[in-house]
């Protein structure tokens, strides 16, 4: 799965400054991301939001982000200017947020937003405009694209509203894509429907996914490769398929307890947080 | 199907119906829905969000007036508007901890209320054997919200639904705003309290796994409807006939390429 990888992430730190004190929140973190689907877990505060939006230099004023390497293809994102970066952001790497509520134009029909993120061609009709974006509500499995069309945001449902995000991220056809709990805010069965179809995208059109959650079944039957962020660290990183055999005693812990069908009148095993795992 | 006898139930619920809106815009949330709870039991509702799901505990426990249908709680028949002893007897614990404390309430201002409302007067003892009893301890008394973490801030909810002392505890996804390890403090928790202090509960989760470890039996509801009732014992032999049910028992497990093929055909434009 891991042939040439598209990102390199070396040595990356991010920490705030607050009132009161400094906080490291991501502390020296390294991976690869080839085109395949990379899982980060972790609890919340554990940092891994922190690196997803680290990639797209979105780390929020108060903070500050170094690395040995940041690494995107031919560019480096470190090094990068402001400028340059938003000729990456949507375009090359692109980010699906948790909530499409909030992440959607409320006051903006939906295909107008869409079409937004057609990379910038004079040459594009408003007809050829919108059969492009037609086209995309079609890959994402919108059926009745030419109704969806002309809604806005508060007008469709919450797997919708995720679906139309996502046409959106592929409208510039970018090589890595970033899902920072792309499905908790939806139920469960649609919930599979968006993840098939960044399944099928990863696998059709061979981009990168890193895919930030905090569910570690989902992570592991969904995923390639899991990475297990603990205070700003990774502390394991596994096959997808193997972390039930995980090593890591945080890990192990994490999923030890997760209530489960079958496990009634049992108690649950209570993670015991070893000061020790903020060091190794 | 599970079939309880409703004269011996805690909570008989029966035809309830909630609509919201009128004319072109009306919608019924419930749409006549009927189960029983025996004393000490604990019964699940599942389902997605808008099902109808967290109407319900809100109907029962007079949150919204506006409902139709037979509800007694505890042999009492109730009516839309609550009286103060019912508050005695029914509790209930919210979904985010974060929006359910006041911010400005002290640990002990938010344990006291309720006290005041009721008339109680040992109110030291109370609050120190209420903090005792979820797990915070005396010293927690004079903290503020913003000093808890999130486990923390929803066993000082749990404590605030129990320093009455009810019988009937209504619980709306009481750990989905939390982490997985925090979750598993908080479901141990309950289940300790409902042994000890013997509580009928009713849970509502979209979180199959977090209703088969809690309860004995559930409801599965969609689009204001229950469409069937079942022990966890079914879920745990994996012997649910129901279509949904499936759908939501296989979700539960994870991600499966092949199911959600089946699902990406489901979906309406």
């Amino acid at each position: 799965m891991n042939q040439t990888p598209q990102l390199l992430v070396e040595d990356l730190h991010v920490r705030f400054r607050t009132p009161q004190r400094m906080v490291h929140a991501v502390r020296g973190v390294s991976f690869s991301v080839g085109r395949e689907k990379v899982g980060i877990v972790g609890e919340s505060g554990s940092g891994k939001s922190q690196t997803g939006r680290a990639i797209l230099k979105l780390t929020p004023p108060n903070g500050t982000v170094s690395a040995k390497r940041l690494q995107f293809q031919e560019l480096d994102i470190a090094g990068a200017s402001e400028r340059e970066m938003l000729k990456v952001r949507g375009s090359r790497i692109s980010m699906i947020m948790q909530d499409p509520k909030y992440a959607l134009d409320p006051v903006m029909r939906v295909g107008a937003q869409i079409a937004e993120a057609i990379p910038e061609k004079p040459s594009l009709s408003a007809a050829e405009k919108r059969d492009k974006v037609m086209a995309m509500l079609e890959a994402v499995h919108i059926r009745n694209p030419a109704r969806v069309h002309d809604l806005y945001p508060h007008e469709v449902s919450g797997g919708m509203g995720q679906r139309i995000m996502i046409a959106m991220m592929l409208m510039a056809d970018p090589d890595l894509l970033i899902a920072d709990e792309p499905t908790s805010a939806l139920d469960v069965t649609v919930r599979m429907q968006v993840l098939a179809i960044l399944d099928d995208l990863v696998t059709r059109r061979g981009l990168g996914l890193i895919f930030i959650s905090h569910d570690l079944n989902l992570v592991a039957t969904f995923c390639d490769r899991v990475l297990i962020m603990y205070a700003g660290r990774i502390v394991e990183e596994c096959a997808a398929a193997d972390l039930q055999n995980a090593k890591h005693p945080y890990t192990r812990g994490l999923l030890a307890s997760l209530p489960r069908i079958g496990s009634r009148h049992q108690k649950l095993a209570v993670l015991n947080r070893d000061p020790a795992w903020l060091n190794d | 199907m599970t079939d309880i006898p409703s004269e011996n139930a805690m909570i008989s619920v029966r035809d309830l119906r909630v609509s919201f809106g009128s004319g072109a815009g009306l919608v019924h949330a419930v749409d006549g829905v009927s189960f029983n709870v025996q004393p000490g039991e604990t019964y699940g509702l599942v389902g997605e969000s808008g099902c109808g799901k967290s109407t319900i505990l809100r109907a029962l426990c007079g949150l919204n007036p506006n409902w139709s249908g037979d509800v007694t709680i505890g042999g009492e028949a109730m009516t839309p508007v609550r009286t103060r002893s019912f508050y005695r007897r029914v509790q209930m614990v919210f979904q985010d901890p974060y929006g359910s404390l006041h911010p400005r309430h002290t640990v002990n201002t938010t344990l006291t209320e309720p006290l005041k409302i009721h008339g109680i007067g040992d109110a030291d003892e109370r609050i120190t054997r209420v903090l005792v009893q979820v797990g915070l301890g005396p010293a927690f008394r004079y903290r503020y919200p913003h000093q808890l973490s999130g486990g923390q801030r929803q066993r000082l909810a749990i404590a605030r639904a129990l320093i009455l002392e009810p019988q009937v505890l209504l619980l709306d996804e009481p750990t989905s705003a939390l982490d997985v390890s925090v979750q598993a403090e908080i479901l141990n928790l309950l289940v300790d309290l409902r042994e000890r202090l013997g509580l009928t509960c009713i849970l509502v989760s979209h979180d199959l796994a977090v209703v088969a470890h809690m309860c004995d039996r559930l409801g599965v509801m969609n689009a204001g409807k229950m469409l069937e009732e079942l022990p966890v014992s079914a879920l745990e032999d994996d012997s649910p006939t129901h279509p949904y049910t499936r759908q939501l028992l296989a979700a539960s497990l994870g991600y499966d390429r092949r199911l959600a093929s089946t699902a990406v055909e489901d979906i309406e434009g």
